[in-house]
């Protein structure tokens, strides 16, 4: 109900045991208090707007550097097998493949988690520490609706639109590789590039950085959120966040490329 | 003590407390406070540093579920309340922090805006600007409209916090330590503050401190807090005419230094 909330902390089994668990049912609850929250009109388009604006603004020269590295680096050491065999036409479709079902997910949610997770986790803590979350709910604010549910559905919404854009870079970097090399144009390293990459590529990559976003966004906002211990709070809840948006986004890889490898 | 044209209703209790307990983990808090507030009335809760007095109020507004008691507030039993109907309540009782909790993203005109805009959507640019034109000059901080909270001074920010919870006009203010940590004339300053929100708008407070100067500037009644109790309630006269160990020392440390 309230953010700070004053359940019993007489143990049950032990401590440790009882607290693990009871982390878990804070969790579960966080997420269903979200989605109740998030379904519920009116939609706060103003805070969402300027979350999404800042999830931007913050990743976007990171996502654009690393991922044109990707690209020249990944065309680079996969260059000479391939010329072993003498198929260095397939380079495009190589880098495409590799950037779209694997590479763009990953980097695109690991710098946004290092970048964006972080810092969401720093200011929600210390707003939290410094009684402003709690100046939001004695004003009759619901600080969940505005604060939660507005930063999560921006991660969600925007780490997507920062993977295709990550792997677009990615093919941009390595055309600029092959271009140098082999002297292929523009259309046709995209023409071939693309030509490999199906449907369900492209809707795995979708669902990675959908989930990996709502992970993000989850993560260090619940740690934000519920931060303790003054300052110390702060930086703890933000490095928190990232560690273990990294630590899920790496668990949620596998699981993901194991459902979509066994439809596929 | 207050004095102006506000009047006292001895028979319409705008809090009524009964029973009160709350610990966390095994240390506990607040062990049986009963307390009224009457309307339109100014009331003092001292204590020592740590004897539950925060967590009272905040157990008043719903930031704190208590282990026992009752909570009565403006009629409204606020610990039996769903989540909007809490919130309906507390537009109704401002609250304001001992350490400000202003927005430190936004400017001082933006702090007291956001909770209007927040609570009536149909409010229109001109009318909010307005309302907050009106607040700050009440408040007497008309020239830091455009300042960030980091730029204001320990009392400039206690006013401002004051004025964030007025601008949704509430029937009861809680004060918790609105003076600590300020020197004297500062002090002086609220201390009239919180008497002339009282005249102007119609409020009933309670007011935490340890500050026995401020408790006798603004209150009707002080209500003496010592683990998570109340040793003694009355006007400031009828409280510190005693020889009761504790309240003496209370007030020797304050007048007598
Ligand atoms: N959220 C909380 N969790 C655990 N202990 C708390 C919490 N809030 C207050 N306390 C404890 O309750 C006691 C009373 O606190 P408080 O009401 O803030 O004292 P004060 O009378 O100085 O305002 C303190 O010992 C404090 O440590
Ligand atoms: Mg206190």
């Amino acid at each position: 109900m309230s953010s700070t909330n004053g359940k019993s902390d007489k143990p049950i089994i032990n401590g440790k045991i009882d607290r693990f668990f009871l982390n878990f049912y804070n969790i579960f609850d966080f997420i269903r208090r979200l989605v109740r929250e998030a379904v519920r009109p009116p939609i706060e388009w103003g805070e969402f707007i300027r979350q999404c604006y800042q999830v931007g603004y913050k990743s976007l020269a990171l996502v654009t550097v690393t991922g044109f590295i990707t690209g020249v680096v990944f065309t680079e050491q996969s260059r000479p097998t391939l010329s072993e065999f003498g198929v260095t036409a397939w380079l495009p479709s190589l880098v495409a493949i590799a950037v779209v079902r694997a590479l763009a997910p990953l980097i695109a949610a690991l710098i946004c988690a290092g970048k964006v997770g972080s810092s969401i986790g720093a200011e929600l803590a210390s707003m939290k520490v410094t009684e402003q979350i709690d100046a939001m709910e004695v004003s009759a604010i619901n600080p969940f609706r505005y604060l939660v549910v507005t930063r999560v559905i921006a991660m969600t919404v925007c780490l997507p639109i920062l993977m295709f854009y990550n792997a677009l870079i990615g093919c941009m970097g390595s055309y600029f590789d092959v271009h140098a090399h082999e002297q292929t144009s523009l259309v046709a390293f995209f023409d071939n590039a693309f030509a490999q990459i199906t449907f369900l590529d492209y809707t795995t990559a979708l669902t990675k950085s959908i989930v990996y976003g709502f992970t993000i966004g989850v993560v260090s906002c619940y740690q934000g959120f519920n931060a303790t211990q003054g300052t110390l709070g702060v930086g703890k809840a933000a490095n928190i966040s990232v560690v273990v948006s990294m630590f899920l986004i790496f668990i949620e890889e596998v699981i993901i490329v194991h459902i979509f490898n066994s439809i596929r | 003590m207050a004095e102006g044209t506000h009047y006292i209703d001895k028979n319409e209790e705008v809090i009524k407390i009964r029973g009160l307990y709350k610990s966390f983990g095994d240390k506990h808090v607040l062990r049986g406070v009963d307390l009224d507030l009457f309307k339109g009335e100014n009331l003092a809760v001292l204590g020592r540093s740590g004897t539950g007095k925060s967590v009272l109020i905040k157990i008043i507004i719903g930031l704190l579920q208590p282990d026992a008691g009752s909570v009565i507030v403006l009629g409204e039993d606020v610990n039996q309340l769903s989540y909007p109907a809490l919130r309906a309540l507390r537009l109704k009782v401002g609250f304001s922090f001992q350490s400000s909790a202003l927005y430190d993203s936004m400017t001082v005109g933006e702090n007291l805006a956001f909770p209007l805009r927040r609570n009536n959507r149909s409010m229109t640019k001109s009318q909010i600007s307005k309302t907050v034109n009106t607040v700050l000059e009440a408040i007497g901080l008309p020239e830091t409209i455009n300042q960030l909270p980091a730029e204001l001074s320990g009392g400039q920010k206690k006013r401002i916090g004051i004025g964030r919870t007025l601008i949704l006009r509430p029937e009861i203010m809680l004060y918790d330590e609105p003076t600590s940590g300020l020197d004297p004339i500062t002090s002086t300053e609220l201390n009239n503050l919180i008497v002339n929100v009282r005249e102007r708008f119609n409020t009933s407070s309670i007011v935490i401190t340890h500050d026995l100067t401020c408790a006798k500037a603004v209150a009707d009644r002080v209500a003496v807090m010592e683990e998570g109790k109340f040793l003694k309630i009355g006007t400031f006269d009828e409280v510190f005419s005693t020889q009761e160990g504790l309240i003496k020392s209370f007030y020797d440390y304050n007048f007598t230094q």
